[in-house]
């Protein structure tokens, strides 16, 4: 929604706009005459913008931990760095009410397809951060038990460490905040086909079957074949 | 269907009991699937719980959701270089996985430790034990509703952090133990911040307990919930804490001691009944004795070199490189293909903050360790669960998780 307003004539110079920011202080402008004075003074945005501000600035996270990290993820919530400056610190249980899955550690291959059901579980818009070597690229194992994160999850920020400072999630965060707010996230999902948002049952499989039993066809995709190997 | 979703099947085979004790005609028993993924699982520890109401009739744990494949990855590095990898099994207590195995690479080594390093290695140790027990201490409260211990307990652990920091260059994992010594030895400074932190620590800790200690929902919660008594604990192969606080004065420190801790004085906290309220202030009693025993270290620090002198082990100092040949062959060999073990094997048990921390190294005369196997207190301790929550209410059941302490990095491995 764009909020209409006509742009003051050009040869309205600064000299005069002062002159009548001081009427307006007086109390004297009225009518349309104020009306334009309003337009011009009060911030004019699209929504989109400013929604986008409001993402950036409330991202929930979900209290989600593997190994290592995750020691280190609580600690950004702890005094010394204090996460909700940034508003962030609102931990949520349950993957319907985050925005976003901090993968704290290494991924085995018996986790993957877990982590996958609940990233298709939270709601869009939805963002992960892979934290730590390990997520991201198998780190110090790197050996037969670990699945790089990017193989299965659509990664919006990396924080390279092992273990990251609680310094070094912070910054991915606010990496993360400067992507939501400036539009810079547009377009690289549609690319990889990253736009999953919803849990899809396999065919015949009843929604109150086991919680572990199904993988998406959806996170199969996505997998690379190391989910259904 | 694929190979993966077949063991999920089976995996998910866990059938119901019918023949529970004292089940009703008209009762039903209800399974209830709780993690990987749970708040309360401290991890990814996936329990299968049978309730009948409100009553936890049994639980079965799944694990291995953080297989990391450990153990095998040291065997295909040389001895010092799996160093680092071991230190991320049980990822609360890093300095104790460095020193099981580097003790029993030692062991079979047959090398012997200078006293500085054996005196650096303890004020680490029970630094770690504290930071260890710090945040089970917040994380256990969390999970019990008292949140603010939470805040309290990380500001401690972050001054123990600094001073691993300060020693190391690094916060977690800082693998500052070496075989035949300790990498460096500490700057200028640390020993008068360890001080400090040493002195102040108690009067934290006496805070905690009055957080604590005067909270009629955490003291509701914990007293005479989940007993088990001693004689299942130990034939359930329990250590540590847990058996302490049913009133087993059981501590390898004490009853077989390593890295010089006969020359400290500290007691063993031990417990009377068992509960939960046991297991909590037995943990926080070891905060003030791990407190004296780094006291007493530091004060009594010896002089010497940080590390053996055996150069066909211990990496050369670094200005040596520049002016002797044989330094900079002795490097090149040990940083390229390591030094060799003679044949042979060797259990190292240390107490880490959970119990009985062993390490168990096979050589076979080669620069790779043949087997190393770790016996992680947390997964042995796991299997007492079970029996401690049976026939309890499901909201014991967290409370006694939590109260088990166990890092699910240790059990999987």
């Amino acid at each position: 929604m764009e909020v209409k307003r006509e742009s003051l004539p050009q040869e309205l110079d600064f000299r005069s706009r002062q002159l009548m920011a001081r009427d307006m202080l007086r109390g004297e402008l009225e009518g349309e005459e104020l009306e334009r004075y309003v337009e011009q003074a009060v911030m004019t945005t699209t929504l989109e913008k400013a929604v986008a501000w409001a993402q950036g600035n409330s991202i929930y996270p979900l209290t989600f931990g593997l190994a290592c990290c995750a020691i280190e993820m609580m600690s950004i919530v702890a005094a010394r760095l204090d996460i909700a400056r940034f508003g962030f610190e609102a931990f949520r249980a349950s993957p319907r009410q985050a925005d976003v899955i901090i993968l704290s550690g290494r991924v085995s291959t018996k986790m993957a397809p877990v982590i996958r059901r609940i990233y298709d579980q939270m709601l869009a818009p939805k963002f992960a951060i892979s934290m730590g070597a390990c997520c991201s690229s198998m780190g110090v194992f790197n050996n037969y038990a670990l699945v790089p994160s990017d193989k299965f999850l659509p990664i919006d920020v990396h924080v390279p460490g092992c273990p990251p400072r609680p310094e070094a999630l912070a910054h991915g965060i606010l990496r993360l905040r400067d992507k939501i707010q400036h539009n810079e996230r547009a377009g690289w999902r549609e690319r990889y086909d990253a736009l999953g948002t919803e849990e899809i049952l396999p065919a015949g499989a009843a929604a109150g079957d086991g919680p572990l039993a199904v993988t998406a066809p959806h996170a199969d995709r996505h997998s690379g074949g190391i989910a259904g190997a | 269907m694929s190979t993966a979703s077949d063991y999920r099947k089976r995996e998910e085979s866990v059938t119901m009991s019918t023949e529970s004790a004292g089940m009703g005609e008209t009762h039903e028993l209800l399974t209830l699937n709780i993690g990987p993924h749970h708040p309360a699982t401290h991890g990814v520890l996936r329990l299968i719980a049978t309730l009948e109401g409100e009553v936890v009739r049994d639980i079965k744990p799944i694990i291995g959701y953080v297989h990391t494949g450990i153990e095998k990855t040291a065997e295909q590095k040389a001895y010092w270089k799996a160093i680092p990898v071991v230190e991320r099994m049980d990822y609360l207590s890093y300095y104790f996985n460095a020193m099981a195995y580097c003790g029993a690479v030692e062991t079979l080594l047959g090398l012997e430790i200078p006293p500085r390093a054996q005196y650096l290695r303890v004020i680490h140790l029970e630094l770690n034990r504290i930071m260890s027990h710090l945040v089970w201490l917040g994380t256990s409260a969390l999970d019990l509703g008292a949140m603010s211990m939470f805040w309290y307990c990380f500001r401690e652990r972050e001054a123990i952090l600094d001073l691993f920091e300060m020693s190391s260059g690094q916060r977690m994992h800082t693998r500052y133990f070496q075989i035949g010594g300790v990498i460096e030895d500490i700057p200028v400074g640390f020993a008068a911040k360890v001080q400090k932190f040493v002195d102040e620590m108690p009067t934290r800790a006496d805070q905690y307990a009055d957080l604590l200690e005067k909270n009629e929902i955490v003291l509701s919660r914990l007293r005479d919930t989940c007993t088990l008594d001693k004689e299942t604990l130990l034939g359930l192969n329990v250590t540590g804490p847990l058996l302490r606080a049913a009133g087993v004065p059981w501590d390898l420190r004490k009853a077989k001691p390593y890295s010089s801790y006969e020359h400290f004085d500290f007691k063993i906290p031990v417990g009377s009944v068992g509960d939960n309220y046991d297991r909590f202030r037995v943990r926080h009693a070891e905060l003030y004795e791990s407190t004296r025993i780094i006291d007493q270290a530091l004060n009594g620090l010896p002089d010497g070199p940080h590390i053996a002198d055996d150069r066909k082990v211990v990496l050369p100092p670094r200005h040596e490189l520049a002016t002797s040949m044989e330094a900079l062959i002795h490097h090149f060999k040990l940083v390229t293909e390591g030094f060799r073990v003679p044949e042979g094997e060797c259990y190292y048990p240390i107490e880490s903050p959970r119990g009985e921390l062993g390490c168990f190294v096979r050589a076979d005369g080669s620069a790779k360790p043949a087997r190393v196997h770790m016996r992680d207190p947390s997964f042995v301790n796991l299997q007492a669960t079970a029996p401690m929550v049976k026939d309890s209410y499901i909201a014991d059941l967290i409370a006694t998780l939590a109260m088990v302490d166990p890092v699910l990095g240790g059990v999987d491995r």
